[in-house]
């Protein structure tokens, strides 16, 4: 009938809305971000850490802030201090915000909201200066 | 077929296909399950559609069918109902809006009682409430994917995240969204479990598609916040299928549950144009609500009448005038 128009219309609305993800990354390709990851071992396996780390860091925030707890005890036993400026992202780990958490937070749109209180060691005014 | 088998076999359907992703991945086929199956299901989906679609657009609709609820345009002094008997264009849109945007039919005769030993009919306004729920939901969940498929989040899923997440519990953020669809989705389930004329009326193909979402939902409810993936090496494989250059390498670092979660997804896409999900289209094209309720003031012709061979009184009259004068039968003109 008469409204072939307006439906085949409707139908290329639809499958350009579907077809969205496809066409609508073709002029912005960003990478896969390519974390360097510093020697040794971190206190958890890197595949704990890359799934869970979140949940890590919220638990060590209540222990620490609201329990008091300072120590943290990974499985392996090995103690560790509950701090993420001082334990995470102490010089020789994971020290810059930038090129570390920054680049799978950018990637995967996720906006922590660490950084409303704490300041990444990388971002501190250096010393000696005003 | 009778409730226990149908919520049965839909139930088994839905655990063996998300046994086969899962296993499917665990066992080694995740570039299967991960890159050929939803090429292949979106295929399917986009090609099945538009079949359907193009049906039902071919199929005629010669006269003006709406089911009206409402005084139609009469006189001036009569007063009418532009949404319920939609008279002009304008009126239309705006019934359609009120239907595809807040599901207007469903507040309307949705619970049968006996009252008195008479069946009467009111608004089940949790049904509503519920498809509301459930639907608006499922929107925003579909957009919020739309981070794991485009290289760089576009601003408005940003945005909707934002608003998704206002009430920033717990790490990762939890989202409203998240439990509202399964909220939505267990009490239209429960619904037709619990409700006798319901249940009557239920079949397999009915049970499924909840039963399919809720394990999509529950599935995907499980990755973000209990027992989590790499979303890098999952964002990999999926920014890799939207650009078509499948990032196979990242597949083993991904957990076997996401291939779970992605199995069903590709069912879902596959099954959706032979189904009943089809009220995603078929809601713009119901005959009984997108036309207009005009027949009073528009003569509408059945485009395809045969032409009938006319042969008028006054035709006959000139053909036979004079044996009728002969018999003495009364003609028009002399």
């Amino acid at each position: 009938m008469s409204d072939k128009g307006k439906i085949f219309l409707g139908l290329i609305v639809f499958i350009v809305a579907v077809t969205y993800p496809m066409w609508g990354g073709v002029f912005a390709k960003t990478p896969a971000p390519d974390v360097q990851l510093p020697d040794g071992k971190c206190i958890e396996s890197r595949d704990y850490m890359v799934a869970n780390h979140m949940n890590m860091l919220d638990e060590w925030r209540d222990k620490f802030v609201r329990e008091g707890e300072e120590i943290y005890i990974a499985s392996d036993g090995t103690e560790h201090a509950i701090s993420l400026t001082k334990t995470c992202m102490k010089s020789g780990c994971h020290d810059n915000k930038t090129e570390f958490c920054d680049k799978c937070h950018t990637y995967a749109d996720v906006d922590p909201y660490c950084w409303d209180c704490h300041v990444a060691p990388d971002q501190v005014a250096p010393k000696g200066g005003n | 077929m009778s409730f226990m088998p149908s919520f049965l076999i839909s139930l088994a359907a839905v655990a063996v296909l998300f046994g086969i992703g899962y296993g499917g991945a665990a066992a080694g086929a995740g570039a299967v399950i991960g890159i050929y199956v939803p090429y292949a299901a979106l295929l399917v989906f986009l090609g099945g559609l538009v079949w359907k679609v193009a049906d039902w657009a071919n199929s005629p609709v010669p006269f003006r069918i709406p089911t009206t609820s409402g005084q139609q345009k009469s006189l001036d002094w009569i007063r009418r109902d532009p949404i319920d008997s939609p008279f002009t264009k304008g009126e239309v849109v705006l019934r359609m809006a009120l239907e595809v945007l807040f599901f207007r039919s469903l507040l309307k005769n949705t619970k049968t009682q006996l009252h008195h030993g008479k069946p009467a009919y009111a608004t089940d306004l949790w049904l509503w409430l519920a498809a509301i729920i459930f639907h608006y939901s499922m929107l925003v969940v579909l957009l919020r994917h739309l981070r794991l498929f485009l290289a760089e989040t576009p601003f408005f899923v940003t945005a909707i995240e934002r608003a998704d997440g206002f009430m920033q519990v717990g790490v990762p953020v939890f989202y409203a969204t998240s439990i509202g669809i399964l909220l939505g989705l267990l009490w239209l389930l429960s619904r037709r479990i619990l409700n006798p004329l319901v249940r009557y009326i239920s079949l397999p193909n009915d049970y499924f598609p909840l039963l399919l979402l809720l394990g999509i939902a529950g599935s995907g409810f499980c990755l973000r916040y209990i027992d989590k993936t790499d979303i890098v090496a999952v964002k990999e494989l999926t920014v890799g299928l939207a650009s078509f250059s499948p990032a196979a390498d990242a597949i083993a670092n991904i957990n076997p549950l996401f291939f779970g979660h992605l199995f069903l997804v590709a069912i879902l896409f596959a099954y959706f144009p032979f189904s009943k999900l089809m009220h995603l289209a078929g809601v713009f094209l119901s005959p009984t609500r997108n036309l207009a309720n005009n027949s009073r003031a528009e003569r509408h012709i059945n485009p395809w009448n045969p032409k009938v061979k006319m042969h008028t009184y006054d035709e006959y009259e000139d053909d036979f005038r004079d044996l009728m004068k002969e018999v003495g039968l009364p003609v028009e003109k002399e």
